[in-house]
């Protein structure tokens, strides 16, 4: 059936002065603020993308509308969910009622090698599961003791943050004091995080909250064991914001270290503890995604003079320009390895390529996800020869839209903190033939006719990562897109005539 | 290199490629600082032992995977049971996105629901201006016939009062002052979903009926509960219903169709559904009957009060749960159980005794909702099979009353422990030290599963990996017949596993069983 399709920056202008329409007058207002077009730029363009365009006229990290389905989560989600749950050999504490910890248990495909629940807690939900009488007489007793059978029943843990729940901060507990005291009486490392999902407007206050409980619950302490016995070496550096998410840190790790380099720390994805602590000997951060830990890596560089970059692992083109980058940070040998890594690899590319472009050419994809993905997957799209219709951040400050300019093309329509509102309109008139987001929009979407991947999740696949990880990113867009379901949904005997006629 | 282009490895084989494995060994040797290999062995050993059993069940603080969710997501599964509802849930935003994904991760459908997005001014503040924007808001995009909210516990901590606000909200106009906006406290430290769906329904019903007058109808009203095979339930139900030639019944919250929208190119936000009309009339039906008494017992007390008969069932499964179910029907309505639904029951009962051999004694460890556990132990006794843990980390001391005298009734129930506020860590150690044949429980049984050997059934919410099990009913007897099956697969297929190695094992791989 023909639909009514628009293109181009002067429809996505009417389409957004359109979907404003429906709200109450102080939202559109509010929520003009947040829609925009990609426009042009003086700007030169991107090295290596070679694209420039002006993604950061509007507002970004203000509160959510209420009413509105935002898509946003919460600080609580930033840390627990995001940088911190992650790390395998420490014991997170969801603290407060149960249904935090509950529903984000497990979800977000953080791999690990481990015996879980004996030296590895990654996919296990910890929580004080707060009851009216905590709330009525505080919750710091039950902390504690929950702290004490923690060590008692899981022996080979190697500390334990604790995860604030909304109602901590609300009701006046004193964590900080309880995590001091346990730290004494086991001698472990205990992180108390503020990360009350009402604090800030999105998950990204809770990023920047647990950076800064690493920063003052773990490298201001006393260096441990760990730390003492490591020496450092001139390759060494860290990997920071990847989360292993369906094993993207290993197809990461892989290729830096056959060009030469020592992975000492991983944050926070299959990290321990240890490759926390030890990350400041290092001498250089490599940071994947900025919005969660680019505050840890501008404090390493204040207090321990690291260097950082960001990097790009999506896609082959960004993965070869990343690598060389990280290579001209080290010698000549680290250099050459680098490029017979990128050598090495080719081949693969070629044949990837060479199998999936022409089935995906041409086709267009909006995008609504979080974190460094709304532009940094962008190129691998580009890659496969698909074009970016749309793209937007759930919780993007004007740092992450600037940065958008070097991915995406003038006339992308960009949407911050999208209503799911919004975004059913979008996708509606402008019929992308794929949208990547997350398991909430993945039906909406999909009932509409529309192939879907989570880019959250990468929707129990992966890793999307590195070479390898490439590999499988061009696969599961083909089979998405190419799918012979989304052909089904018209039955014969109904839509037949009306298809006629509206052509 | 591993991955090809002909043959792209995915995450499993992809990481098990020696590239991979001497590049983990690497890491885990040189950077992760780990304990050593002995020690995680003798650990892990200790953690299955009689002597960690004891310390864990002696826990009093901390809780381990438990398996209950917290009230708010019962309140938003009740409230979009009902026409065209929107949930507005009250208090921080990120709880509405983990009860959407929660929702839209177990029956593989869209899950709409808002929220008021309170910050910090709001925990200072109150959040009355985040509802008066919030129902204003929702009201023009969403285009809902009625606006059900509950509360997170930040609301509750802080002590926001619905009633004043919507009542607030509804005097600047946010929204028509006859619009429905029903409403239920749902604080997250009290109970779990269960009792949400409780308090939402409650919530519902009283706005509609508070101010009305009864005329007594010989109409019933049913309560479904919160079930993640709702979807199927429903359906069968009322096709029980209609065998019986029942019509005049109101099903309250049906989320039979808003679960379960087709794809044909339209994103339904809202289907099916209990009509407003009906909700408002169901005060007038002679009785209200709940098929899991654990996630009703506010609601019935408040039909009660109204008037009505109530009867409270346990998940009517199996052969007893559904001839319960069926005679309650009966004696309401006075409609006789046709002559089908007994050839359906025998049908069962034929089922049954053509496997009764491969079930009898075989022993079995439940978790899950009160009710479900309730039905499922029922029907397993019924069986001859034996459950021996039978656990609820959200049931009371007066559920475990009610399965102890239950599994009182057989001889297979014999030696049955029921262990009522209990998780599935403590589970772990029962399964080590007491093990079973069989784990029925939900997706998170895997785990137990993994560690303890157990193969798991998955009968209850929720079901994040596998998929569309949920559209197959589980209620009546015809849904028995799915959950026999189910049960037997898993033997035959153990059975067949444990004999499948050739010249050692597989003369006992018999082709007939």
């Amino acid at each position: 059936m023909a639909k009514d399709h628009v293109g181009g920056s002067e429809d996505y202008e009417a389409l957004i002065e359109e979907v404003l329409k429906a709200y109450p007058a102080k939202s559109a207002k509010r929520r003009a603020k947040h829609l925009t077009v990609a426009k042009a730029t003086e700007e030169e363009p991107d090295a290596t993308t070679g694209i420039a365009s002006k993604c950061d006229t509007q507002k970004s990290n203000i509160k959510s509308v209420p009413g509105v389905m935002t898509i946003r989560g919460c600080a609580y989600a930033g840390s627990k969910g995001v940088v911190w749950g992650p790390v395998k050999d420490m014991v997170h504490i969801s603290h407060g009622p149960v249904g935090c910890g509950q529903y984000s248990w497990s979800q977000r495909r953080n791999y690990y090698i481990g015996k879980t629940g004996v030296d590895s807690f990654v996919t296990m939900q910890f929580t004080t599961d707060f009851q009216e009488k905590d709330i009525v007489f505080g919750g710091d007793k039950k902390l504690a003791k929950t702290i004490d059978e923690i060590e008692e029943l899981f022996p080979l843990n190697n500390g334990v943050t604790i995860q604030s729940e909304c109602p901590i901060g609300l009701i006046g507990d004193d964590i900080e004091a309880v995590a001091k005291q346990k730290n004494k009486e086991h001698g472990k490392t205990m992180v108390p995080v503020r990360c009350e999902g009402f604090r800030g407007v999105s998950q990204s206050l809770g990023h920047h909250i647990a950076n800064d409980a690493v920063r003052d619950w773990v490298f201001d302490k006393e260096d441990s064991d760990a730390v003492k016995a490591y020496e450092p070496g001139q390759y060494d550096v860290n990997v920071i914001g990847d989360y292993n998410i369906g094993g993207d840190a290993w197809a990461s790790r892989i290729l830096l270290e056959e060009m030469g380099l020592n992975v000492v720390g991983n944050w926070s994805g299959d990290a321990t503890l240890a490759e926390i602590e030890r990350a400041p000997k290092a001498k250089l951060n490599l940071i994947h995604c900025y919005r969660s830990m680019n505050y840890i890596c501008r404090h390493m560089e204040e207090k321990y003079g690291i260097e950082w970059m960001e990097y790009n692992f999506f896609g082959p083109s960004q993965i070869a320009a990343s690598l060389r980058a990280i290579a001209a940070k080290f010698d000549e040998t680290i250099q050459e390895k680098c490029e017979a890594v990128i050598a090495k690899y080719q081949p693969l590319v070629d044949a990837v390529i060479e199998k999936y472009r022409p089935r995906l050419e041409g086709k267009s994809v909006m995008l609504y996800v979080g974190g460094l993905r709304p532009r940094h997957v962008v190129t691998a799209y580009d890659d496969l020869g698909m074009v970016i219709a749309g793209t937007g951040y759930e919780f993007g400050h004007g740092d992450d839209y600037k940065r958008t300019g070097h991915y995406v093309k003038e006339g992308t329509l960009i949407y911050d903190d999208v209503t799911g509102y919004e975004l059913e309109k979008f996708i509606e008139k402008i019929r992308p033939d794929l949208v990547g987001s997350g398991i909430k929009e993945k039906y909406p979407v999909q009932k509409m006719g529309i192939p879907f991947r989570q880019m959250h999740s990468w929707d129990y696949s992966g890793p999307y990562h590195g070479y390898d990880g490439f590999a499988i990113f061009a696969r599961d867009m083909d089979m998405a897109i190419n799918n012979p379901v989304w052909g089904l949904y018209d039955a014969p005997w109904k839509s037949a005539p009306e298809a006629i006629a509206a052509e | 290199m591993p991955q090809s282009a002909d043959k792209v490895l995915d995450h499993a084989p992809l990481f098990q490629q020696p590239e991979y494995k001497e590049m983990l060994e690497n890491k885990k040797v040189k950077y992760e600082c780990g304990h050593p290999d002995e020690m995680v062995k003798e650990i892990g050993d200790w953690t299955k032992s009689w002597e960690y059993r004891e310390k864990n069940l002696a826990r009093e603080a901390l809780t381990v995977n438990p398996a209950k969710a917290c009230q708010p997501l019962g309140a938003v599964f009740a409230a979009a049971g009902y026409e065209k509802t929107m949930s507005f849930v009250h208090g921080s935003q990120g709880c509405v996105a983990y009860y959407r994904s929660h929702l839209s991760r177990h029956f593989k459908e869209p899950s709409s629901c808002v929220s008021s997005s309170m910050t910090e001014d709001a925990a200072v503040f109150g959040g009355l201006t985040n509802m008066v924007d919030g129902l204003a808001n929702t009201k023009a995009l969403y285009d809902p016939k009625m606006i059900a909210v509950s509360t997170t516990c930040m609301a509750e901590v802080i002590g926001d009062d619905l009633s004043s606000f919507i009542a607030q909200a509804k005097q600047k106009e946010s929204v028509p002052a006859d619009f429905d906006v029903p409403f239920a406290h749902t604080p997250a430290f009290v109970g779990s979903h269960v009792d949400g769906y409780d308090n939402m329904q409650k919530g519902i019903l009283s706005h509609f009926w508070e101010k009305a007058e009864r005329t007594v109808t010989g109409s019933i009203n049913i309560i479904p509960g919160f079930d993640g095979f709702a979807v199927a339930n429903i359906r069968e139900m009322k096709r029980l219903l209609a065998e019986m030639g029942v019509e005049d019944y109101t099903v309250l919250s049906d989320v039979s169709d808003v679960y379960d929208t087709p794809s044909d190119g339209e994103f339904r936000m809202y289907d099916g559904g209990t009509t407003l009309e009906d909700a408002k009339a169901a005060l007038n039906a002679k009785a209200t009957v709940s098929l899991q008494e654990y996630c009703t017992p506010k609601t019935l007390e408040y039909c009660a009060d109204k008037g009505q008969e109530t009867t409270a069932l346990h998940y009517p499964m199996g052969i007893q749960g559904t001839d319960e179910f069926l005679m309650t029907i009966s004696k309401l309505t006075g409609k006789e159980i046709p002559e089908s639904l007994r050839k359906e029951r025998g049908r069962l009962v034929d089922a049954m005794a053509d496997s009764q051999a491969w079930l009898h004694d075989k022993t079995f460890a439940i978790y899950g909702d009160p009710d479900f556990v309730y039905g499922m132990a029922r029907f397993l006794l019924e069986m001859g099979a034996q459950p021996k843990h039978c656990l609820a980390t959200n049931g009371g001391k007066k559920w475990a009353k009610k399965m102890e005298d239950l599994l009182a009734t057989s001889p297979f129930g014999n030696g049955c422990q029921v262990w009522p506020q209990k998780d599935l860590w403590h589970m772990r150690s029962l399964l080590t030290t007491e093990p079973v044949d069989m784990l029925i429980g939900n997706s998170y049984g895997k785990y137990l599963e993994r560690d303890t050997g157990t193969p798991l059934i998955r009968l209850m919410f929720p079901i994040f990996d596998r998929h569309h099990h949920h559209r197959f009913p589980t209620f009546g007897y015809q849904g028995a017949m799915t959950v026999l099956v189910k049960i037997l697969d898993t033997i035959f297929d153990k059975l067949d596993d444990d004999t499948i190695i050739p010249g050692e094992t597989d003369y006992s791989y018999d082709l007939t069983r």
